[in-house]
């Protein structure tokens, strides 16, 4: 049984999790990344997604993130979320106008660094919509 | 000296009214609560986004790659002020506390010669400042359909300024605000949110502060990506901390009106008891005087 070590995910409102979890799946802006105990130390910045996390427990629980970065030390992770949701919560007209959102963005966009950037964000969005649809 | 008729609708009208005040100061507690638990929770967010900053701003060692948002513009010429008040009066002094604070913060900007331009976040705030300084009022953000206030909402301010700012539009932002001291006391603040002045103690302090981190992507990047982030949350702070603190002044406000209006119920009624027994006392001698007469 892999050792436990301190997860906490919080969002500006409110800190959602506190707890002590096996393994975090963690939506890297470089890709996904999974965090277990006595991690070396990494500060990441995080794409919209999903976190996956697995409690000492053995539970597994699964959020929304929109954005925001994550703080990884050896003693515990923490996540800080623009917005974040579990996925049973998820409010799919939110995401609906945040996709919209996105497209004015990237449709408005000046020059050609803001509007790359404005569509990878569209499209991390739009993938992350296919990804929860099913759940 | 008014009838014994005035007097006895003048006490309903004053107890009419407390008990208006009453019911407010009610409200108010259980808003101050409610606003106390937001600014609560928010806490652990801010605290470690100062945190993580506060490394990153050390692994970068204040080198060239910066972001502008922390370094600033290198002048101080334009002076971007955003006031943060309430949008319903009825709180004793509070927004006119932040108002004046600012007001002579302004003064002060203005006889140095600097250009100043005001946000203003509520309603109140910019009806106060309308008058001396409506000129440099470039806009004004409305809050009052906002029931409970969320972190969208100081986002879609920070972005606006740092909007801004990209545009060269000023050169140092100062929020200012309540800051949430007691339900009796609240402190009028200034803020200097653009460019960043981070607390670089709060690295030191924390035990993963000497960690040698691995960044993902360059630390740079994450700064330019963390900076607008920390504003859109001191933003958010700020305006919890002014519902938190209007709702405590209007709770002692509240409770000082109800106070007056049982003082003056009081009084009134002495004056009406005097008055009615002046008048029985006043009859009886016209009776007794009438009688004797005879």
């Amino acid at each position: 049984m892999p050792e436990a070590f301190k997860f906490e995910l919080v969002s500006p409102e409110r800190l959602l999790v506190s707890e002590q979890v096996e393994s975090v799946v963690i939506p890297g802006a470089e890709g996904e990344m999974t965090v277990m105990a006595h991690h070396a130390p990494v500060m990441t910045t995080i794409k919209p997604g999903v976190v996956t996390l697995k409690t000492a427990s053995g539970k597994e629980e699964r959020y929304v993130v929109f954005g925001g970065f994550a703080d990884i030390v050896p003693a515990g992770c923490t996540l800080l979320a623009e917005s974040a949701v579990a996925v049973g919560d998820i409010d799919r007209a939110e995401l609906a106008r945040r996709i919209q959102e996105a497209r004015e963005d990237a449709a408005d966009a000046k020059d050609d660094q803001t509007r790359s950037k404005a569509e990878q964000f569209l499209n991390q969005l739009t993938t992350l919509e296919g990804a929860i649809l099913p759940a | 000296m008014p009838s014994l008729k005035d007097l006895r609708n003048r006490i309903a009208s004053v107890k009419a009214t407390q008990k208006i005040t009453k019911a407010m100061q009610m409200v108010a507690a259980a808003k101050l609560r409610r606003a106390q638990e937001a600014a609560e929770a928010a806490r652990p967010y801010s605290e470690r986004m100062g945190a993580v900053l506060a490394n990153i701003t050390q692994a970068i060692g204040g080198g060239g790659d910066a972001p502008a948002l922390m370094t600033g513009t290198g002048k101080d010429d334009v002076h971007l002020l955003v006031v943060c008040t309430a949008e319903r009066g009825l709180c004793g002094g509070f927004n006119s506390q932040i108002a004046r604070f600012a007001r002579d913060h302004i003064r002060k900007l203005l006889a140095d010669g600097k250009q100043v331009k005001i946000i203003c976040v509520g309603k109140k705030g910019f009806d106060i400042l309308r008058r001396d300084y409506g000129a440099l009022i470039i806009e004004r953000v409305d809050l009052r359909e906002v029931k409970t206030l969320g972190f969208v909402n100081a986002d879609a301010i920070a972005k606006k300024v740092i909007h801004l700012f990209n545009e060269g539009g000023f050169d140092i932002c100062t929020l200012f605000y309540s800051q949430f001291k007691s339900v009796i006391s609240q402190i009028p603040t200034a803020q200097q949110i653009i460019p960043a002045g981070v607390v670089s103690d709060a690295a030191e302090a924390k035990d993963g502060g000497s960690a040698v981190y691995e960044y993902e992507p360059e630390p740079g990047e994450i700064l330019s990506d963390l900076i607008p982030r920390n504003i859109s949350v001191q933003v958010f702070r700020a305006l919890l901390e002014n519902a938190a603190g209007e709702m405590g002044a209007k709770m002692s406000a509240m409770d000082n009106a109800t106070r007056n209006a049982g003082d003056m119920i009081n009084k009134l009624s002495i004056t009406y008891n005097r008055q009615r027994q002046a008048q029985i006392t006043k009859e009886l001698i016209e009776i007794i005087s009438g009688a004797e007469a005879l």
